[in-house]
């Protein structure tokens, strides 16, 4: 009991002093989770609106297989992108491995799915809405496409946000892609992992610490921004 | 001003029928619109008035029949010269002005012409004050104006209005009313459902009956509300209930069958 409460005070003193050690695992989580979750949102926009907007033979299948991998398990995109990116691997040459390169590719595909699979949800439902008006002013799925996107664009804050709580909190992937290399790959949740297994509780609970109320922040300034919004835009 | 010529009118409906769900909605609809006059179409919850508007609009094909713009052709695209105003309209989450700028530029209209025919749509409808306001926060009655600015700013040659009032209180339906009458006095043919007689008389040239999906009587506004020749749209000028009125009628008709008031229209047996 004494340990763990000293483990408490001692990642309080971690975090509010800066620690460089710990500044430095927070400043690569998120670099890596915000550039996967950034490139994630290009792609998964308007992806998951196209799925809403056309029809097209096996589309059934395809929002099927995009709900599925919303539930994507981390370690298997990790073990996925590792045999990709290994030595042996189709692109081995590129030498990513074991690099934060690696890391953000493993998370783009394990966060795109979440962000196209409910942009497409987001989207249909407002087409169901919107579609007579949009067609009788002249624009068909293809250009009311980017309209869709724009008006749904409160609600879709809560997909993206969806996709950055995957990525910031997954350790599988990151684990196995990126190899948990001290001052190269290490991210909170892999140094979480490691320190634990370690014994010290200290740093795993200052990045705990660091890790919540990231989450937190984050969550409560996205409500905010949505709330506000849509106050303003009704 | 106006839609440059030549017009895609007439618009003619050839036998046109509509099915959804195994039901024929729309039965066998012939009947040509020329240029000019205010077409209002009456009838009760069901009779097709929608429908009809959205046939005519292209928003749904007729599953028999043709829907055939005459004008049209020599590379004049029908769609482009014609608008719609919807029972609920759909706002886009902008503000007012650009509602209105959205739409021109679906018409391809480059973004030095849209500015002032967005300035000029929103002052006549009375808008230009909340031209920064965002589209969504109006009240009903405002959003209905402002899919009448937006679709004014288009200069259709046709305008399709489906209800525009049906949610709208006294006061509200009269600017929406106004803001028909000044598109119609600057050369747009307006074609209309309601089911608010007194609105059909304030605004009709002429009136179509429709009943279960037929057109049952084509009159001018004068002797339609005069004297419909339709026994169904009698009944319905004069405010009757038509279902409930037409099953006692059929019910009275029959030797024997109960006459006095209160009896359940079928018997259990």
């Amino acid at each position: 009991m004494t340990d763990f409460g000293a483990a408490f005070a001692a990642a309080f003193a971690m975090v509010a002093g800066f620690d460089p050690d710990l500044a430095e695992i927070v400043g690569l989580s998120l670099q890596v989770s915000l550039l996967a979750v950034g490139l994630a949102t290009v792609i998964g926009l308007p992806v998951g609106a196209a799925v809403a907007l056309f029809r097209f033979p096996g589309r059934t299948a395809l929002v099927v297989a995009l709900n599925a991998l919303m539930g994507l398990p981390p370690v298997v995109v990790g073990l996925i992108v590792y045999l990709l990116l290994s030595r042996a691997g189709p692109f081995g040459v590129l030498g990513l491995l074991f690099t934060p390169t690696a890391m953000i590719i493993a998370q783009v595909l394990l966060v795109t799915p979440i962000i196209a699979a409910l942009t497409r949800q987001v989207v249909e439902d407002l087409w169901v809405e919107y579609e007579d008006q949009m067609r009788s002013l002249g624009a068909g799925p293809a250009r009311a496409l980017t309209a869709l996107l724009w008006d749904g664009r409160f609600t879709l804050i809560t997909a993206v946000l969806a996709g950055f709580g995957r990525a910031s909190a997954e350790v599988g992937a990151v684990m196995i892609v990126g190899g948990n290399i001290d001052h190269v790959t290490r991210v909170m949740t892999t140094a979480i992992a490691l320190e634990v297994s370690k014994g010290d509780l200290a740093l795993a609970l200052g990045l705990g610490i660091v890790l919540m109320t990231l989450s937190l922040a984050v969550n409560a300034a996205a409500f905010l921004v949505k709330e506000t919004a849509q106050r303003h835009y009704g | 001003m106006m839609a440059p010529s030549p017009s895609i009118l007439p618009l003619e409906l050839r036998d046109v029928s509509f099915e959804a769900g195994g039901k024929r909605l729309v039965k066998d609809f012939s009947c040509t619109f020329a240029g000019g006059k205010r077409s209002i179409v009456l009838g009760p919850n069901g009779a097709g008035k929608s429908l009809l508007l959205r046939l005519c609009h292209g928003l749904i094909r007729p599953s028999a029949g043709e829907v055939i713009w005459h004008g049209a052709g020599g590379g004049i695209d029908p769609a482009s010269r014609q608008a719609m105003v919807f029972q609920r309209p759909v706002m886009l989450r902008r503000s007012v002005a650009a509602n209105v700028d959205y739409a021109l530029s679906l018409r391809g209209l480059d973004r030095s012409r849209r500015t002032a025919l967005v300035d000029e749509a929103l002052a006549r409808a009375g808008l230009s004050r909340l031209a920064a306001s965002p589209a969504r926060v109006l009240s009903v009655g405002e959003q209905q104006k402002l899919a009448l600015a937006r679709v004014w700013a288009l200069k259709p040659e046709v305008l399709f209005l489906d209800e525009p009032t049906a949610s709208l209180d006294p006061s509200a339906t009269h600017g929406v009313e106004e803001i028909i009458a000044a598109i119609h006095a600057a050369g747009t043919r307006i074609i209309m459902t309601t089911h608010d007689l007194g609105q059909a008389r304030r605004l009709a040239d002429e009136v179509l009956f429709l009943h279960r999906g037929r057109l049952l009587e084509r009159a001018t506004a004068e002797a339609f509300f005069a004297q419909p020749k339709n026994d169904l749209a009698q009944a319905f000028i004069r405010g009757e209930l038509l279902w409930w009125r037409r099953g006692r009628d059929n019910l009275a008709a029959r030797p024997g069958a109960p006459s006095e008031e209160g009896d359940p229209p079928c018997t259990v047996h």
